[in-house]
Parts: structure tokens; sequence; C-alpha cells
């Protein structure tokens, strides 16, 4: 009973979608709505097990004294703070969580965010090897792409005496845009088709019932 | 003499076009139809505009109400052509006028035009897609059949599923946990559900080595079906009583939140083994550098393209695009999954050909029409609409 | 000399991390400027169609992305709400992603006070709203239903501008600012495969190259999407185009030098690599 009902919902549900995609004629598309607005409403609900495992996660740590858990009331304090500014005044502009978002959280995702810029330098310095024909012409394209995406690419062309007054002036930018338009087009192209068929095969099996562990039980 | 008379009639075809561009646009071709592809409900107008560049203030589309009069049921800006009115009962004739206005005043109207609404049993642009599925489809469940009946059904290695055994040994050795961490995605995304099965087998070897298994995730519903997954792994091993519901908890919805907790995890906690399987974004490069400076063995898993190369310039193992979704297939060995697997792979095959044939027939098809037409139909085939 | 060069190509990752901050810290603090010439391509051609939208064309705009990438995002949705409101073209914003509405907010707010547009008349924000691709099918539906009041709880039926305005197909444009899922795969793949809505974007640089495909011309049809904003790069174009350079226009020369730094690093790795005969074994996926 406990593997069959969810089973049969994931059947269910997930034949109905697939007919209302097919099917304008009622009653699909009203099945069809129903299912997405239970979806809404499902998703809007399970943020509240979130927040209540946070909870308690962080505070079982601070009252049993684990592991670094003086982190624990910084994370509680933070939730805390947004929450209550949040209901109390709204979140709309010259509220205390408008102020708090705009201060604290906007500045600590880009920094976050920024971080990538050092990752990149560091990841490209250790990975980055012409150790074959294939890397080399990897890193000849990264190369090429990565002066025409900013305007220095161009810049270093024109002062090749000439250049500028050449039928292809910005001939760097040109090169990058044609790399991004043909040869990672097609390849791109390849690994979205791949990963489309991978997911309707894995959709079909949930669907059948052929694949089950993501109930959490065996067959 | 030729070249005179042609300069000659220049200013008059000047002329003529000026007149043209003068003369105010107005509504030409009105017709009415039942709107295609619906539930029914709605009738759909169209019609289109005359030479000019001098556009109505705006176009409005009237329909007869039982008692007779004209009721407005849709305003549009001048340069429309076309409006779909909604609400309609299905089999009842309705009928419609449409008028052009300029500067407030009704300066031309056009109809009456009259249809039907209808509901339809099958979307008409949308039958290639069914046919599409109904391949894919047809091709997998016939080598799930093939499987059952125990046909031997070859996988090649993927090395990163081949590595999971080792990274968990290593953790054990060193008395260090695993962490895992399943994506920033919700439980509606496939790269997730793959993510999932992948936990189970993880945390079964866990269970059977004694190793901590850290697995913090970013949304709730995903949380839910890691405990239930661990749990069931834990359970299934006969080790229930090492199962930890406080090592699988929640961190934050935001994405980079989540990247710093779980960069904080790895700092703190050191793990010997991190698996980053799933749905991931911009943070990708920061979790797997992280990873990689606590001297961790990284295997990761993505179909998301743009963010392959960093795992692979950062980890020690990648499982690219559809080797992700394989997982559950190679981990389990079970015949049905594996003929899935193969299904999946001879309707790419399949595939390959329709886009070959596509490519040569739309290449040659301005030197030989057939080949223009089945470009055409392959177009057709394959457009969602 | 080969052991300097192992010296080097083990060098500590965090003087990487001070030379890479100073590669963009010191063109910002000194303002260095670079021309910016603006060719044809993605950004042009969005640009374009935003340029030829009639006075009181409406325009879907969804801000889906939140703070991290802020700094590549709000400057292109700042250009391209000025390019709108200053040609007269009325917005809807929402957001698919939670902190999209607020983010949407400041840029349409702040534009608004320096044009003199209005408020409910020439622009308004419905908000969040959780979802993703099934909130996108359902505007195709109904809009009301979708978003019932707007980000100020005032109802749907009390704005004027959303007077005609019932469904996603009445919209002349939709442009999304996308920093992942839900974002532009999903807007292309129901406003414009299936409701036959125009679609633009605006992505980080990063993702931008998976969305390339959408933008191929086809025989006979319109493109998948109309244009496409890469990263800062993109916006910079944006803001060169309408003539008002802002922070991507001046984030650009630190990039270009950021770029420079990070080529020299590949080379110095390279170099240490085979001039110490160091053969590093790899493993990954596939091979």
């Amino acid at each position: 009973m406990r593997l069959y009902v969810p089973l049969a919902i994931t059947f269910i549900a997930g034949m109905i979608m697939i007919l209302e995609f097919f099917i304008p004629h009622q009653p699909f598309p009203t099945l069809g709505d129903g299912v997405k607005d239970w979806y809404t409403i499902v998703a809007s609900s399970a943020i509240f097990l979130g927040v209540l495992n946070l909870l308690r996660v962080h505070l079982k740590k601070i009252a049993r004294r684990r592991k670094h858990w003086r982190y624990s009331p910084v994370t509680i304090i933070g939730f805390l703070s947004m929450f209550i500014t949040g209901v109390a005044w709204g979140v709309t502009e010259e509220t205390p969580f408008y102020y708090l978002f705009n201060e604290m959280v906007v500045p600590m995702g880009a920094t976050m965010f920024s971080l990538l810029a050092f990752f990149v330098a560091s990841a490209a310095f250790r990975a980055f090897r012409a150790s074959n024909w294939r890397a080399s012409l990897l890193l000849a394209s990264a190369f090429l792409v990565m002066l025409g995406r900013v305007p220095i690419g161009d810049i270093i062309w024109r002062w090749i005496p000439g250049a500028a007054e050449s039928s292809h002036p910005y001939l760097v930018s040109e090169i990058a845009e044609w790399i991004m338009q043909v040869p990672n087009m097609a390849g791109q192209r390849a690994i979205l088709i791949g990963a489309a068929m991978g997911v309707v095969a894995t959709s079909l099996r949930m669907i059948f019932g052929i694949e089950r562990s993501y109930l959490g039980g065996g067959d | 003499m030729k070249i005179r008379t042609f300069s000659a009639m220049i200013p008059a075809v000047l002329l003529i076009a000026a007149a043209v561009a003068a003369q105010p646009v107005t509504v030409e071709n009105l017709e009415a139809q039942d709107s295609p592809d619906d539930a029914g409900g709605a009738v759909e107008l169209l019609w289109s505009l005359s030479e000019g560049t001098d556009f109505p203030d705006s176009i409005t589309v009237l329909r007869r109400a039982p008692d007779g009069s004209m009721e407005l049921v849709g305003t549009k800006p001048g340069v429309s052509t076309g409006h779909v009115d909604t609400g309609l009962e299905n089999g009842r004739e309705y009928g419609y006028l449409v008028r052009v206005h300029r500067g407030g005043e009704v300066a031309a109207e056009h109809g009456p035009v009259s249809a039907v609404p209808a509901a339809q049993w099958l979307h008409s642009k949308r039958w290639g897609m069914l046919l599409i599925l109904i391949v894919l489809a047809g091709f997998i469940l016939y080598f799930i059949e093939q499987g059952k009946k125990g046909k031997e059904l070859y996988i090649r290695q993927i090395a990163g599923l081949a590595a999971v055994d080792d990274a968990v040994g290593r953790a054990t050795e060193m008395g260090r946990p695993v962490l895992y961490v399943p994506g920033i995605m919700d439980m509606d995304n496939i790269q997730t559900i793959a993510s999932m099965v992948i936990l189970g087998r993880v945390a079964a070897r866990t269970a059977k080595f004694g190793s901590p298994l850290l697995v913090p995730v970013s949304k709730s519903v995903v949380l839910s079906v890691s405990q239930e997954v661990v749990k069931e792994a834990y359970l299934e091993a006969g080790r229930p009583d090492a199962y930890q519901s406080d090592n699988i908890f929640y961190l934050t919805d935001d994405q980079f939140g989540y990247a710093a907790g779980v960069d904080g995890i790895m700092v703190r906690e050191r793990p010997a083994a991190i698996f980053l399987l799933g749905t991931f974004y911009a943070e990708s490069l920061i979790l797997a550098e992280t990873g990689r400076s606590v001297g961790a063995i990284q295997i990761a898993g993505t179909a998301m393209p743009s963010q392959l190369p960093f795992f692979i310039a950062a980890c020690d193992y990648t499982l690219i695009g559809e080797e992700l979704f394989a997982a559950s297939a190679y981990l389990s060995r079970e015949p049905k999954l594996l003929g899935s697997l193969k299904g999946q792979d001879v309707a790419k095959l399949f595939f390959i050909a329709v886009i070959v044939l596509g490519v040569l027939a739309f290449t040659l098809g301005d030197l030989w029409e057939p080949a223009n037409e089945v470009a055409g139909f392959i177009r057709s085939l394959t457009r969602v609409e | 000399m080969k052991k300097l060069l192992e010296r080097i190509g083990n060098v500590d990752r965090r003087i990487i991390f001070i030379l890479m901050a100073l590669a963009v810290i010191v063109p910002l603090a000194l303002e260095l400027t670079m021309e910016m010439p603006v060719g044809e391509g993605p950004s042009y051609d969005l640009y374009e169609y935003v340029e030829d939208l009639p006075a009181d064309s409406r325009v879907l705009m969804s801000f889906d992305y939140d703070p991290s990438t802020k700094p590549e995002l709000q400057p292109m949705a700042r250009a391209l709400v000025t390019h709108m409101m200053s040609n007269d073209v009325n917005i809807v914003a929402m957001a698919l992603w939670p902190q999209g509405a607020t983010l949407g907010q400041t840029i349409l707010s702040s534009v608004s006070d320096s044009l003199g547009t209005e408020q409910y008349q020439d622009w308004v924000n419905l908000g969040y709203k959780t979802g993703g691709q099934v909130l996108i099918v359902r505007l195709g539906s109904s809009l009301e239903a979708a978003f019932p009041t707007d980000l100020e709880e005032v109802p749907y039926g009390e704005i004027p501008m959303l007077s005609d305005i019932s469904t996603l197909r009445d919209f002349d444009l939709v442009i999304t600012l996308s920093a992942g899922d839900p974002g532009i795969p999903a807007w292309v793949m129901i406003a414009s495969d299936r409701f036959g809505v125009p679609v633009g974007g605006g992505c980080t640089a990063v993702s931008a190259p998976q969305f390339y495909p959408y933008l191929q011309e086809r025989e006979g049809e319109r493109p998948q999407m109309e244009g496409l904003l890469g990263g800062l790069r993109g916006a910079a174009d944006y803001e060169t185009l309408i003539e008002r350079p802002g922070l991507a226009a001046a984030g650009m020369s630190a990039q270009s030098i950021a770029h420079l730094v990070i080529m020299v690093f590949i080379v110095i790795g390279n170099i240490t690599f085979f001039a110490t005969g160091r053969k590093k074994r790899t493993k990954g996926g596939g091979r």
C-alpha cells in the first residue's frame, strides 16, 4: 500500500499532463489546470517543512552544544529578523525588511557570486593544459572568445597597422561571435538533445513505475 | 529614349507611392473561424491591414448579442490583425462586426462574419511530437521487455560511478564523513530525481562501511525525499541504528546562501569524499574549488552544459549529461533499467538519422524540389506549438 | 630554472586571488574607459526589436534572478526599462524568483521617477508567484487567475492598464532576465513556441552559450528568441545603443583587464607544466 499509492498518484498525474498536452478537449485542460494548481499549493506549503527543519536542527545543536554550535544562533537570529520584520511591517519599499534585504542580503549574495572570478582564475591556472591537440584547440578558442567578448580584443587588433581600415575592423569580436554561433551552438544542441532524451526516458520509467528509487523504497 | 522615358516615370512613381502612404490604413479580408486546437468556447477573428502608414487609432470588435444588438468584446491597437473572443458556447453561431476608429469616430465598419466554436480532440500542430513520443517510448518499452527476457545488454564503464565504492572506502579509512550535495533544484527536476537514486546507493555503501553521511539540501521536498531514501538504504543494509536524521538537513532556498552553507560544512567537517550530483548553476565552481581545497575526492555529475566545464576542471570524476540518468541502471544492473537505457540509445540513433536526413534535404532543397518537401515534412514533424 | 618554474606552478592560490582582485579594482579606481562599438549580434537584435515597438505596446517583463546575479542583470534591466519607458511602451512586470519582484520594483520605481511615467498607467509590478513553468502555462489562460493582485495588493481589476490584458497572448513581447531555472528555456518553450508570443532575454555570461540555439533564424518563421543580452557585455552593449552608459559600460574595462590576467595565468601554467615535464593523470566522465 505504502508503495502502490504513490506509484498510482505518479502514474495518474503523469498521464494527465501528457494527455492534456495532446488533447485540447475537456476534461483534460481542466484536469491539467487542477494538477498544476495542486503543484503550486504543495510547493508553497513545502516551504514550511524546510523552515521547521532548519529551526529544529539548529536549536538541537545549541541545546546539546554539538560541534560548531556557536554558528547556530547566528542562523536563527538571521532567519527570525527577516521573518518578523517581513510579517510585521510588510516587504514593500521603505520597510525594515526592504532595508535588510537591500543592505545585507543583496551585497552578501553578490559577494558569494563574485568569488567565482577568483575561483575561475585558480581553476584555469591549475587545469587548463594544452596536453593534446583537442585541449590546444579548446584553449585557442577560449582565448579568442575571452578577447572577443570584451572591448580590449578589438582594441588590440586595431593596433595592428591597417587593421582599423580593413574590411574587418572588429575581427576579434566577429570571430568570437562566430565561435559562439556555429561550433558552440552545435555542441550545445547535441548536449541538449541527449539530456532531453535522458529526461524523457527517466520520466517514462517513473510514470510507468519502472523507476522507484525516488520513493525511497525498494521494489 | 528608354532612359528618358524611365526618368520621366520616376516622379509619377514617387507621387503614387506618397499617395498610397498617405491613404488611411483600414481592415481587409476579415474572416471568423473556430479557434483551433482548444477546448472550444472561442472564435478567432483574423484580418489584414491595407497598405500605408496612417494606422487607425484603434480597432474594436463587436459581437451580436441574443437580442440582436451589438456588444463590444474587444478593443485592439490600430496595428493589430486579429482577436480571440472567448467564453462562448460550443455549437452556437456567433456573428461579429469590426470597426476602425479615427479621431474618436468610427471611420469604417467591416462584416458581418460568423463562426461556430467547437472543441478538438487532437491538437493538430502536435501530431509530430506525439509520433516522436510513441517512437521513443516504443524503443524503450521494447528493450525493457528484452531485458526482462534475460537478454544480455552491454553498458560501457562509467568511470565516475565505478569510483563510488573507492570514494566511500577512502572516507572510512580516513575516519572522515562523506558529503552528498544533491543540487539546488526541487524534486520536479529530473536531475534531482536521478541524484536521489544515486544517493540511495551511496547511503547503502556508507551504512555498510560505517561512515557518516552528510546531506545538506536546498529545497524542503528534497529534504523529505532524501531522508526517506537514506533511511530505507540504512534499513536494507541492516544498520537502522546508524541512521541519523539530523545529518540530512535543510539549509536555504537561496542559491548562494546554500553555496556558502555547503562551503562552511566542507571547511569545518573536512569530508574525504564529496558527491556533487544534480542541477547546479553558478555555484558549481565555488563548491568544487572549495571541495578541492579540503583535499576530498570529488565525483560530480550534471546535465547543465554551462557547468560541466567547471566540474571537469575541478573534480576527479564527472558524469556528463546522460551518464547521470544512466546511474540507476548502471549501479543496480537491473535488466529493466538496462533495457530502458538501451532503448534510449537506439532512439537516439533514430533521431540522428532524422537530423542527417533533414540537413541533407534542406541543403539540397535549392537544387531538387522533392528534397524541399522532405525538409518541410521533417520541420513540421519536429515543430511544437 | 626548473625549480623556479616548479615553485611558480605550485604557487599558493591566494596570490592568484590577490592579482585577480587588483586586475578588477585598479581599472575601476582609475575610471579607465574603452571604446565599445556594438556590431550585429544578439544584443543589437533585441535593441532593434524593442526600438521598433510602437507606442502603447505591451511588454511582459519577468525578473527571474536574485541578488547574487544583480551585478550582471540589474544594469540590463535598467537599460531595457529606460528604453521602453522612453518609447512609451507599457510594462507589466512579474517574477518567477522570490527576490526578483523586489529587484524589479527598485528599477521600475527609480526609472519611472526619472522619466515621469506613472504606475498603473504606464507600468505595474504584479510581483512573485511560485510555479515556474507551470505558472507560465497558467498565464496562457488567465493572467488574473495567476496574479489576482499586484505587489502592493491592488486587485487586478482595479488596475487601468490591465483592463484589456487577459492572457499571455495579449502581449507584444516577453522579456525575461534570467539567472537559472525557471528562466529563458521555460519562457521560450511556453510563451514563444506554444503561445506564439515573441520572447527576448538577458542572462549571465556563463549561461549565454546554451541559449544561442534559440536565436537562430528559421525559414519562414521568426526565431524562438528575438535577441539576447549575454552578461555584462550584453548590458554594456544595450547601454551604448540607447546612449546612456552606466554601470555595465564602466565595468567593461575591469572585465577586459581581468580576462587578460586569466590568459596570462593560463600561459604561465602551461609553460611550467611543459618545462617541468610533469604529466598529470586526469580522470573524468566519458573517458
